[in-house]
């Protein structure tokens, strides 16, 4: 999809590494990270804690200074500048606004800095608050407004002066579910109108699929993969991807020979599919094939290409169920069916199915 | 046993001390104990007879002879001096200590800074005053300098450990991603601090420069060794006029005096109380 038309890159990070010194021995935060964002991209670095992501943006904000490695802003090298020269703006978790001044001070805030005549100023000003809609709110100090209108006000100080790249540190994390949600359709409204890129860190996988262009699975200081988010959820690149992002069962299977484009595999004793042999999979070596639960079918026991399967639990979850299943194979794979209008019959618990799913939902990973 | 206390306590109610027997009583004797003395002193200010034991009826005699006493105003206006210029110097030198203790990376011997800023208020005070009193005199020797700046600057080494506390505290309670979100939005680290740091910080400034100030209005021990002739501040000359003759008139001016100190102290408690 970039190979049409190839967009500026805005941030690049060539090898980047970050060792913490200390007492007990070194901390390896980042090991040799490179990435290359695009301008205007929404880019969201994806990890558990302590997987390097907020190392990561630290150093892209100056905060952290790298132990080796590029930082290219715009093809310039910013790794010595101090984070009051680089063009980047962050939105703290903590929000970080100043208590001493008003919302309208604060957004106000960079653009004084950078030493903005005052006309100029307060029209941004005003077009930040506009974009926020948090005009009422102009003359109110940062503690008398609530956390989602915080939110929206560090939004708008870090937006103001224009940054070439903004940094949200994990921002959304304090708010409750309603208003996460109403934010993240916020941001991809600001992201939209601004046209800035946002290099966004987080630990929830949901918020990444729904927010990003291109996703960084990130673990111990490594990235594992980055794509889009429909390729990182379809063709994980291992089993820490698959099984960090989204729901997902892992069953074992055997190889029955390399066929034209790929391998022929069998699961169970039953069912026997073509599929891609992956970078890295060693074909006589034992096979994981991971298939996510809406991809998996209930049929009746001894349809054909099923796997026989016993069903253990049914959870109900409003908008689908989730069939807990135990296979011959001692395996326990998780089935999800939307509660559509006309849903089916109700499956008994304790009773004695089949398990089917499409050749091309079962995918090959590597460990 | 157990019933009594049972019924008697409602289910629920955490533990109280009150229920000690006899704490109440001790808590009010040790207020009496506090109280008597400065409730006594406060109402014979009032007294209109010489005694300062016998209640002779209600005036302000002692208030208006105080006033207009030219030794008492002229030993105020010492006190005043003094007290603004120590706390002040003692303040600027507390601040810069508190943000070098706060602000900085963590230093080998921050513990030993720490206890050396302190100081005055581990030594004893008798210490510091024949140290200053015998230190001063080689100065005085070697300068023929007598003036008040000795006393000025004795006050301002004591004071600071007392400014240097509420400063540190406060600074101790601000968030360090304020300076950081400052530098991110462009801001040099002297801006920082001008436009950030400084004006956060400003409570606890002025609270420390409230302690410092009651605290050298008050002082006596390191006054009396430092002092030259005729240096007397109002502590140290009400303590001379104790040595004559008693009369209620040390009762009005020390009245004013708690009056000023409550005053500032009330300042100092809504600035350190109130947060962000």
């Amino acid at each position: 999809m970039e190979a049409q038309s190839q967009p500026a890159v805005a941030m690049e990070a060539r090898g980047v590494s970050k060792i913490f010194r200390g007492p007990e021995g070194d901390f390896h935060a980042l090991d040799s990270v490179s990435v290359s964002i695009a301008e205007g991209e929404f880019f969201t670095l994806l990890g558990p804690s302590g997987c390097g992501k907020t190392t990561l943006l630290r150093m892209i904000a100056g905060f952290e200074h790298p132990s080796a490695g590029q930082l290219l802003l715009h093809g310039e090298d910013i790794s010595d500048l101090p984070p009051y020269r680089r063009q980047v703006n962050t939105v703290f978790q903590s929000y970080a606004l100043f208590p001493h001044l008003s919302v309208a001070e604060n957004i106000a805030f960079g653009l004084r800095m950078l030493g903005r005549p005052n006309a100029e100023v307060d029209q941004t000003v005003d077009r930040m608050l506009k974009l926020v809609k948090m005009e009422p709110m102009r003359n109110r100090l940062t503690s008398q407004i609530s956390g989602g209108q915080q939110q929206r006000v560090a939004l708008a100080r870090a937006l103001a002066p224009a940054p070439k790249v903004l940094l949200l540190d994990e921002p959304l994390s304090a708010l409750d579910l309603k208003l996460r949600k109403e934010m993240q359709i916020e941001l991809k409204r600001l992201q939209h109108e601004t046209g800035i890129t946002f290099i966004f860190v987080t630990h929830d996988q949901e918020e990444a699929l729904t927010m990003s262009d291109r996703i960084a699975v990130m673990r111990d200081g490594h990235v594992l993969q980055i794509g889009a988010p429909r390729e990182i959820y379809d063709q994980p690149a291992n089993r820490f991807v698959a099984s960090f992002i989204g729901e997902t069962n892992f069953l074992s299977a055997t190889s029955e020979g390399i066929v034209d484009g790929g391998i022929r595999i069998r699961i169970g004793d039953t069912v026997s599919v073509e599929t891609d042999l992956p970078d890295g999979v060693d074909p006589k070596g034992d096979l994981t094939v991971v298939v996510r639960p809406e991809h998996i079918v209930l049929r009746e026991r001894g349809a054909p290409d099923t796997l026989s399967a016993t069903l253990t639990n049914a959870v109900y979850f409003g908008t689908d169920t989730h069939y807990h299943l135990e296979l011959a194979s001692g395996q326990h794979p998780i089935a999800r069916r939307q509660n559509a209008a006309g849903a089916p019959e109700r499956v008994e618990i304790g009773a004695a199915i089949g398990v089917a799913f499409a050749p091309s939902a079962a995918r090959l990973l590597r460990d | 046993m157990a019933e009594p206390s049972s019924t008697r306590r409602r289910s629920g109610r955490p533990f109280s001390v009150r229920h000690l027997p006899g704490f109440t009583l001790v808590a009010a004797a040790c207020f009496v104990m506090l109280y008597a003395p400065i409730v006594t002193l406060v109402t014979y200010s009032f007294n209109g007879g010489e005694s300062i034991a016998l209640w002779e009826g209600f005036s302000l005699r002692w208030y208006v002879s105080a006033w207009a006493n030219e030794a008492v105003q002229e030993a105020t206006v010492r006190s005043l001096v003094v007290a603004v210029l120590a706390s002040g110097i003692a303040t600027a030198l507390a601040t810069m200590a508190a943000l070098g203790t706060t602000r900085t990376g963590p230093f080998p011997g921050r513990m030993v800074i720490y206890a050396l800023i302190n100081q005055p208020l581990m030594v004893p005070e008798i210490v510091t005053a024949v140290a200053l009193l015998i230190f001063f005199a080689m100065i005085k020797i070697a300068t023929g300098y007598t003036g008040l700046a000795y006393l000025v600057l004795a006050h301002a080494a004591f004071c600071v450990p007392f400014a240097y506390l509420p400063i540190r505290a406060r600074l101790e309670g601000m968030d360090l991603s304020y300076e950081t979100a400052a530098a991110d939005l462009y801001a040099t680290p002297w801006r920082t601090f001008r436009y950030v740091t400084l004006p956060l910080m400003t409570p606890g400034i002025v609270a420390g420069a409230m302690l410092a100030f009651v605290i050298s209005l008050d002082d006596v021990v390191i006054t009396e060794f430092v002092k030259s002739a005729g240096q007397d501040t109002l502590p140290t000359y009400m303590l001379g006029q104790l040595r004559r003759m008693v009369t209620p008139e040390v009762n009005a001016i020390s009245t004013a005096l708690l009056a000023l100190t409550v005053l500032l102290l009330t300042v100092f408690f809504a600035l350190t109380r109130k947060r962000g």
